[in-house]
């Protein structure tokens, strides 16, 4: 009785928690009339017509443009971060050096230290180096490990791995970077998963940094390509259009989460990442 | 007299971690010493030159900065207590021999996955306009719609709504806390008679206070920060209502060109940031005692 009581109350918790999503999906299929004449999200019949103008969008380009343009921003700054923050974690899980106590505070404290803080100083940056309107402000800094959270689960993970696997490597004459390849790494792969997923995540769902550091439309990822339409369309007949652009827009991040769910779920409670 | 012995294996220099480690410490001067350092010095500059805490003492006597601290700690106190409660709720609920529980947890971590996606804005804003889905929902229930946009109450309750909407995150957290709590205590407890509430407080609570507290602290920092919801769902409006500190930062930057304005607030935002933290820490460390 209490377990179908739990049950039913998370199935009701859960159908609510999914039916804004539902509805988004159903309404880029409906009449603009009947958007806001029912809450059953699903359409009467479906057209599909509002996806063919979604895809032209408002601006001179395509989603197919930006969505090319998100993945020249995506794919360095998940590389970059998989493979700076493996090594870092690898220097301070398995080594002792000078000031080694006071780096991790850093890092730690680089965790806690609010972006939006940063941010403008970044800017001004960027823009003394002229480098404002490219890609570089945005997948750069992934470069030395600035994401501190990736760092902080690696360590953790590395510290799950016994030393004599090491020891082991280095009697058979791997030296410190062999070993980090070949021995330890396979042993890290969920967590190597989790952490490109959440750095495609991230720079899917990014917003305001390449509000500030991209100017020009022809390189605005999609984030920004979907608020120009939504400040362009406003209440007009066009907001089937837009509302067919935000389902497009979630496609990337659901295929992914999808993909990689299994291992990515694993990951994520082993290290206590936060969405 | 200071040589201390560095473990490690044997033919590692000292200096091999701090190679390891070297792009952190660029990246970590680059863009956070840095840019902490110069917000500061930034911050006190204004159009002419060298201004001295002018800005400071400005943004202390300005209606706009007062006020977006005041909606930036009302949102803070609002949202995450809340959240926290219903991620620790479900996660209890979810920590049972249930069926499905897999897919449960799934369905309410998509929403933190998709998170600050712009799409999830859209879409918020299409289901609190005056005929959305929740006015009509509001309406089949009997109730009156409300003026989400209009009512400056009702407009941070929208935001805050979309952001508790995204409480798989720290649910997932939490979950993964009960699982590493031992099951002979609960069995124990029962032996002795503990209800079911009181084992939550004198069992279930203390075991995992300090995730509880890494949850407090994570989600505080992140709603003292927010930014995106506000400036694209309400534009901060009704007349500023809703203007986070995050958002002000931006329009003094880009809508006014006020440079030092912006980092001297962020710098201020940072502050208070830490103040608050400092306070959750103190005050956590009282109750943490209590419970002992």
């Amino acid at each position: 009785m209490k377990k179908l009581l739990t049950f039913t109350f998370l199935f009701v918790l859960g159908a609510a928690t999914l039916y804004p999503l539902l509805w988004l999906i159903g309404a880029s299929f409906k009449t603009n009339e009947e958007i806001f004449s029912s809450i059953w999200f699903m359409p009467e019949k479906l057209d599909w017509s509002s996806y063919r103008n979604a895809w032209q969008t408002v601006t001179p380009y395509d989603m197919g443009h930006y969505f090319i343009n998100t993945f020249a921003i995506i794919l360095p700054k998940t590389v970059f971060a998989v493979i700076s923050s493996v090594i870092v974690a690898y220097g301070f899980a398995r080594f002792d050096f000078p000031l080694k106590k006071f780096f991790f505070a850093l890092l730690i404290c680089g965790m806690l230290m609010p972006s939006i803080v940063t941010i403008m100083p970044r800017y001004l940056m960027w823009n003394k180096l002229r480098l404002i309107d490219t890609y570089i402000p945005l997948t750069l800094p992934s470069l030395f490990a600035e994401e501190g959270m990736f760092v902080f689960i690696l360590v953790q993970f590395f510290k799950g791995i016994p030393r004599e696997f090491d020891d082991a490597a280095r009697i058979d004459g791997c030296g410190t970077l062999k070993t980090l390849i070949y021995v330890l790494v396979p042993c890290i792969r969920p967590a190597i998963v989790s952490i490109g997923v959440f750095t495609f995540l991230w720079t899917m769902n990014d917003f305001l940094e390449p509000l500030i550091m991209i100017h020009s439309v022809e390189k605005y990822p999609l984030s920004l390509a979907l608020r120009l339409s939504v400040d362009s369309t406003g209440q007009g007949y066009e907001q089937r259009k837009v509302i067919a652009m935000s389902v497009i827009g979630l496609i990337p991040s659901v295929a992914v989460f999808a993909l990689a769910q299994k291992k990515f779920v694993s990951g994520i409670t082993a290290g206590g990442l936060t969405g | 007299m200071n040589t201390r012995k560095y473990l490690n294996p044997v033919g590692v220099s000292k200096y091999t971690g701090l190679l390891l480690i070297l792009p952190f410490i660029i990246g970590a001067v680059l863009f956070i010493i840095y840019p902490f350092i110069c917000s500061f010095i930034v911050g006190m500059t204004d159009r002419s030159g060298f201004a001295g805490f002018d800005n400071f003492r400005n943004m202390f006597k300005s209606k706009d900065f007062l006020q977006s601290a005041g909606v930036t700690l009302k949102y803070t106190a609002l949202l995450v207590p809340l959240k926290l409660t219903v991620s620790l709720l479900i996660a209890l609920l979810l920590n049972t021999e249930l069926k499905y529980i897999g897919v449960f947890r799934t369905v309410f971590y998509i929403p933190s996955i998709l998170g600050a996606n712009l799409s999830v804005i859209i879409m918020w804003q299409y289901l609190f306009t005056s005929e959305g889905l929740v006015n009509q929902l509001l309406i089949n229930a009997g109730l009156s719609p409300v003026s989400w946009y209009g009512d400056h109450d009702a407009a941070l309750f929208m935001i805050v709504l979309l952001r508790l909407w995204e409480f798989g995150s720290t649910m997932v957290i939490f979950l993964a806390a009960l699982r590493d709590i031992p099951k002979e205590l609960y069995e124990a407890a029962k032996v002795d008679g503990c209800g079911s509430i009181r084992a939550f407080f004198s069992i279930t609570v203390p075991q995992i206070k300090n995730v509880i507290f890494v949850n407090l602290i994570l989600q505080t920092i992140a709603a003292m920060q927010e930014f995106n919801a506000p400036y694209m769902l309400t534009g901060g409006g009704p007349l500023g209502k809703t203007r986070t500190v995050g958002m002000l930062i931006y329009e003094e930057m880009f809508t006014y060109g006020n440079e030092g304005m912006a980092n001297a607030i962020s710098w201020t935002l940072f502050v208070m940031i830490a103040a608050v933290v400092a306070a959750l820490y103190r005050l956590t460390a009282r109750t943490r005692r209590d419970i002992q």
